[in-house]
């Protein structure tokens, strides 16, 4: 599915003392099918973005398509579109709530409709495919370690099987591993089943290994949007407004310092690599 | 500091009539020293036993099994619980379940109000630490109606408005943004150099380690590797055994050096790897031009 965000904006607490304009004009079109990653300084506004994406926020001005059908018109149907678009919050702790690890991984799935069986059918393949043993099945979710919680938060959405899958900062609290098992499954939903992604994530090395497009807000607006190279290019601007860039990205910066002909648009150990082995190459030739 | 002699832990499910249905041993037979003054990491794949070892710190769990020593304090003498929590200050993982004021201000007030702290003094700790996380101007705010990344450093001003000897921070990093991550890890340094402020922090950021005295793996409950960052780091192949990693600049390096340049083991910043990299390529300019064998 396409969703297309026109002059959106969103304004907390309107009217008290608490006011405050969380977005501003934004315009952003999610393609169908596309890996788009979502990066800014706590407090820009991406969380309450990504909840516009699936109408649980509701822009306090402007438009959302989702192919091409406005969202707030009378008769669109936001409820189809809550389960279609799937989001993981920021903290586990605010989707899980059923007395058992496998009950609330079914919820979603029961609430769409399936029966018992089927329903329990699709948390279990979700479970395994997030990585928690059967042996928690059966568990409280806060009997479940951090890391524990935020996958099987993760599981009760993949059990929804959306069309669009926003993950807002999944990573947090994953140990590494966990962290590449989590984001190389998204991956292959993304290219075998199609599926959109949106990953809001405070980690640049993550969304420079995965996203072919970096969205970046800052205070409530989109500063850039682009190819994770042209994005980190921008690394003395991104660090004003409290980002970085990946490691190897200063790696590259510096050594083209020294002299070195280094790729500067490298973001990935692997772009990196090749890089600095072909210029070391190149040194050893008379 | 802290004293750990052959502790474990075991989580315990009851059934309704008091039996136990299942035993799990989350923290099994740790001994560790941690001298004052010391910042200490803590490693470990999820699960490993971390957050259960830090709340034994802070004796909101009791050892099932050995002892544990804080600031020469046992945690079981219930006595001393008092003390032992005013002398480790802990950062949960998840900041919900850390603030408690309605106001920021008067969060982070709570604490060292607790400790009866004077009012004068009170005002000057809640200002200064706000002011180190950078959420001074959010001090009349609502906690929460913050984002997630503000809630958890309102939830480590608190923490440190309380001065204690020691902090222990259970991923107070998770939500920030990198600068967020930097601050954060600075104003911890600081207070570890300044004031001998012990600090362990738990943490799933290899990067944020490589300036700790000491680092401590977990896994499955038990110590699997300690030493400083550079011998831990140095060992790729068996942090990803236990489900870890090693900066991205430490792995860059790493493959560098299995692709055929040769760097030295275990780099940890990119100005080192910068260095080195300069040296190895005007070597090999020399050596290719003949000057140098
Ligand atoms: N309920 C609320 N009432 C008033 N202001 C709010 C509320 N929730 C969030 N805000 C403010 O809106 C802004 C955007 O918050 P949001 O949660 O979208 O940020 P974020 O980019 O997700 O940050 P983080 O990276 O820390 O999660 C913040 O400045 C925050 O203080
Ligand atoms: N209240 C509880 N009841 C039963 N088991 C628990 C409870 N809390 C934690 N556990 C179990 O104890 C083990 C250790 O949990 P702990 O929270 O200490 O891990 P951790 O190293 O902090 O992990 P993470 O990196 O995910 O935060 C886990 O397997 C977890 O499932
Ligand atoms: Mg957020
Ligand atoms: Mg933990």
């Amino acid at each position: 599915m396409s969703l297309k965000l026109e002059k959106v904006n969103y304004v907390y607490s309107t009217g008290t003392a608490y006011e405050r304009q969380a977005l501003k004009d934004i315009d952003l079109e999610i393609a169908d099918g596309e890996f788009v990653a979502l990066i800014g300084h706590t407090g820009c506004g991406k969380s309450t973005l990504v909840q516009h994406l699936n109408g649980l926020l509701k822009a306090t001005s402007g438009a959302i398509y989702e192919n091409g059908k406005n969202i707030y018109e009378d008769g669109y149907d936001l409820r189809s579109l809550r389960s279609r678009v799937g989001l993981v919050f920021q903290y586990p702790e605010y989707q899980l709530f059923e007395e058992t690890v496998i009950k609330d991984v079914m919820f979603g799935p029961k609430n769409r409709g399936l029966n018992e069986e089927q329903a329990r059918e699709k948390a279990l393949l979700a479970l395994k495919q997030v990585g928690v043993d059967e042996k928690y099945f059966e568990q409280a979710p806060f009997e479940l370690s951090g890391g524990q919680k935020r996958r099987v938060a993760i599981a009760g959405i993949l059990a929804m099987e959306p069309e669009c899958l926003v993950l807002d900062e999944p990573t947090a609290g994953l140990d590494p591993r966990g962290r590449d098992e989590i984001l190389s499954l998204v991956s292959r939903l993304h290219k075998e089943r199609g599926i959109s992604i949106v990953l809001v994530s405070h980690s640049m090395e993550d969304v420079a290994n995965y996203a072919s497009r970096i969205v970046v807000m800052d205070h409530g607006k989109i500063m850039y949007d682009d190819t994770p190279a042209a994005v980190f290019e921008h690394w003395e601007e991104l660090e004003k407004v409290g980002l970085s860039a990946p490691q190897v990205t200063y790696v590259m910066q510096l050594l083209k310092k020294d002299g070195w002909d280094t790729d500067t648009g490298a973001t990935t150990i692997r772009e990196a690599l090749k890089s600095i082995l072909a210029e070391y190459e190149r040194a050893g030739k008379p | 500091m802290i004293k750990a002699r052959n502790l474990s832990y075991d989580y315990i499910r009851q059934d309704e009539e008091g039996n136990t249905e299942s035993v799990y041993r989350a923290v099994n037979d740790v001994s560790l020293d941690v001298e004052t003054g010391d910042f200490v990491a803590i490693l470990g794949h999820n699960g490993s036993g971390k957050s259960t070892f830090a709340k034994q710190i802070n004796a909101l769990l009791l050892p099932t099994e050995g002892t544990l020593f804080i600031d020469g304090k046992n945690t079981k003498d219930v006595e001393k619980l008092w003390e032992i929590r005013q002398s480790a200050g802990m950062v949960f993982q998840n900041p919900d379940n850390q603030i408690i004021g309605t106001v920021v201000d008067e969060d982070v007030a709570f604490g060292p109000e607790n400790m009866g702290v004077p009012r004068e003094e009170i005002l000057r700790r809640v200002e200064k630490s706000l002011k180190s996380v950078g959420m001074w101007e959010y001090r009349s705010h609502s906690p929460n109606r913050l984002s997630g990344g503000q809630k958890q450093r309102v939830a480590i001003a608190g923490v440190v408005a309380m001065q204690p000897k020691c902090i222990i921070l259970d991923e107070p990093t998770a939500m920030l943004d990198p600068n967020g991550r930097r601050e954060v890890i600075e104003a911890v340094l600081e207070l570890n150099a300044s004031k001998h402020v012990t600090i362990i922090l738990i943490t799933h950021y290899m990067e944020e380690v490589i300036r700790a005295d000491k680092v401590f793996v977990m896994d499955q409950g038990k110590i699997a590797m300690q030493g400083t960052p550079r011998e831990i780091f140095t060992q790729v192949e068996k942090l990803r055994e236990l489900r870890l990693d090693v900066p991205q600049v430490t792995l860059l390096a790493h493959e560098l050096k299995e692709a055929g340049i040769p760097l030295p083991n275990g780099i940890l910043t990119v100005e080192e790897l910068r260095w080195h990299l300069n040296r190895l390529r005007k070597r090999r300019m020399f050596q290719a031009r003949g000057e140098v064998e």
